[in-house]
């Protein structure tokens, strides 16, 4: 097993080593990158239910009257658009220059108090971002590091988790809607997730968290590790910040265009006049997906060679679900619809295409 | 972690596994434990039928889902087959690295050469530091 310098654990840590975790440094925590294969782990999450322990990532409540307004003033994406309560808003939060800060969840619990869930890799970061941008507004900041986070995804994960939760729980979950969340006593559960699979994230005290994580074992959700996660994920076309996208590019160029709420144009947010600038101007570059249309594998920082000059690869894989090497890479902003990926010196013919590649099991090509 | 090592056959210390087939041809692949720290094999670029490289020449490519990582001629000589089996099936590394997971078999420049490969307990030894 390999020994790693990482410091930090989950109160799931004993659940990884009973389910024969390999257990990896990630962002300072020590966690299961496989539990012997992660391509069974993928497969397992896109065809029965697999289970994922988040408990590294980073939840955070704001409570005060000016919630709503300094998370207005915070992210590119706009919570004003949250009307109805447990309602989740997919953000960026950028810097002046429109750089990407960290992408993040936030639910929209009361008109007062909204929930966020930040990258473990950025934490420190951003919490001092956020903390230097909220003086003047009346909002409280609470990190809940008193919370684990289990992911179930996959097509069965609803029906399986739903046999295990608790009664309550169970009645409320049963009945969101995709992209919605509830709080039912302790426990808080939402209809989302990274994987292009429906499921849900749990977020419940530390204490029960490993009674959860063994009810789902039980139930038949298999413990997946943060190989298939990636994996997952670039299937289904989400980015992964700190490498699809940092404080050096911003959403346009991140293809995420569709999270930055222009309107209404009054609505003063950081990086906003720097997006705009952008959009004046445009982009030189954009975020792409890629398909090799040879045999090899497409990983990140291969050189992309197009019509209109040279990008990057910024996560690339060996798609399980689809069989074939699938990437996201940023290149030129008038790239067409196929390029060259350089492999050990090779040019390799490569189609480009819009993600996701994969959403709810079935391919997108 | 317990891994496979067969006596019969002879071993590099960069992982693969070599069978002499006492024809003046030997038939090479990685070994258990190597298949084991890559993880899932998912794309093996094999060596040209014909290709003549000498000892310790990288001679193909074993991608898994963590990394790409090259594969070493153990042995001088011309390759006279690979495994196109893994063209489709490239799991069979993990699944059978000394069956139906073999990679090329060399026409040896000297069978002499065998004599510098590491047998299974000097491979066990090497790889237990």
């Amino acid at each position: 097993m390999s020994e790693t310098n990482a410091s930090l654990r989950t109160p799931l840590y004993d659940q990884h080593l009973q389910a024969g975790g390999k257990m990896v440094d990630f962002a300072g925590w020590e966690m299961p990158i496989n539990y012997g294969s992660q391509v069974q782990e993928h497969h397992q999450v896109r065809k029965d239910a697999g289970m994922f322990d988040v408990s590294h990532m980073v939840v955070v409540d704001f409570k005060g009257a000016n919630s709503k307004a300094f998370l207005q003033y915070l992210l590119a994406n706009d919570v004003a658009k949250l009307k109805d309560q447990g309602k989740a808003l997919y953000s960026c939060m950028l810097n002046d220059k429109a750089g990407v800060i960290d992408d993040l969840i936030v639910y929209y619990l009361a008109d007062d108090f909204y929930r966020m869930v930040i990258n473990a890799a950025t934490r420190e970061n951003d919490l001092a971002w956020i903390n230097k941008q909220i003086e003047g507004f009346d909002v409280s900041l609470q990190e809940r590091d008193d919370l684990s986070m289990i992911a179930v995804q996959g097509p069965n994960a609803r029906e399986k988790a739903l046999s295990v939760l608790d009664k309550e729980v169970a009645e409320k979950a049963a009945i969101l809607k995709p992209f919605f969340g509830v709080q039912v006593g302790d426990t808080f559960i939402a209809r989302t997730g990274y994987t292009g699979e429906d499921g849900f994230e749990i977020m419940l005290p530390n204490a029960n968290a490993a009674n959860l994580w063994n009810a789902f074992i039980d139930a038949g959700i298999k413990p997946t590790g943060l190989g298939a996660r990636d994996t997952l994920r670039l299937e289904a076309g989400m980015n992964l910040y700190g490498t699809d996208m940092d404080t050096s590019t911003s959403p346009l160029s991140a293809g995420l265009r569709w999270t930055i709420a222009l309107e209404p144009k009054e609505r003063n947010f950081l990086g906003r006049a720097a997006l705009e600038e952008e959009i004046a101007t445009g982009s030189t570059s954009k975020l792409v997906g890629l398909v090799l249309e040879e045999r090899g594998v497409l990983r990140r920082h291969q050189k992309v060679i197009t019509a209109s000059g040279t990008g990057e690869i910024t996560s690339g894989t060996f798609s399980p679900t689809l069989g074939v090497a699938i990437a996201m890479a940023r290149v030129p902003a008038d790239t067409g619809d196929s390029c060259h990926v350089e492999i050990r010196g090779k040019q390799l013919a490569a189609r480009v295409v819009k993600p996701p590649f994969v959403r709810n099991g079935k391919s997108c090509l | 972690m317990s891994t496979n090592t067969p006596e019969d056959l002879l071993y590099t210390k960069s992982h693969e596994w070599v069978r002499d087939n006492k024809d003046g041809t030997a038939t090479i692949g990685i070994t258990d434990h190597a298949q084991e720290l890559l993880g899932d094999i998912v794309y093996v670029e094999l060596p040209e039928d014909g290709a003549v490289f000498a000892a310790e020449d990288p001679c193909g490519v074993i991608e898994s889902v963590k990394a790409a990582s090259d594969f070493y001629c153990p042995l001088g000589g011309e390759v006279i087959a690979v495994n196109e089996l893994l063209d489709d099936s490239p799991e069979l590394v993990n699944s059978e690295p000394y069956g139906d997971g073999w990679i090329m078999t060399l026409k040896l420049d000297s069978t002499d050469d065998l004599d510098q490969l590491l047998d299974s307990h000097s491979y066990i030894n090497e790889i237990a530091e």
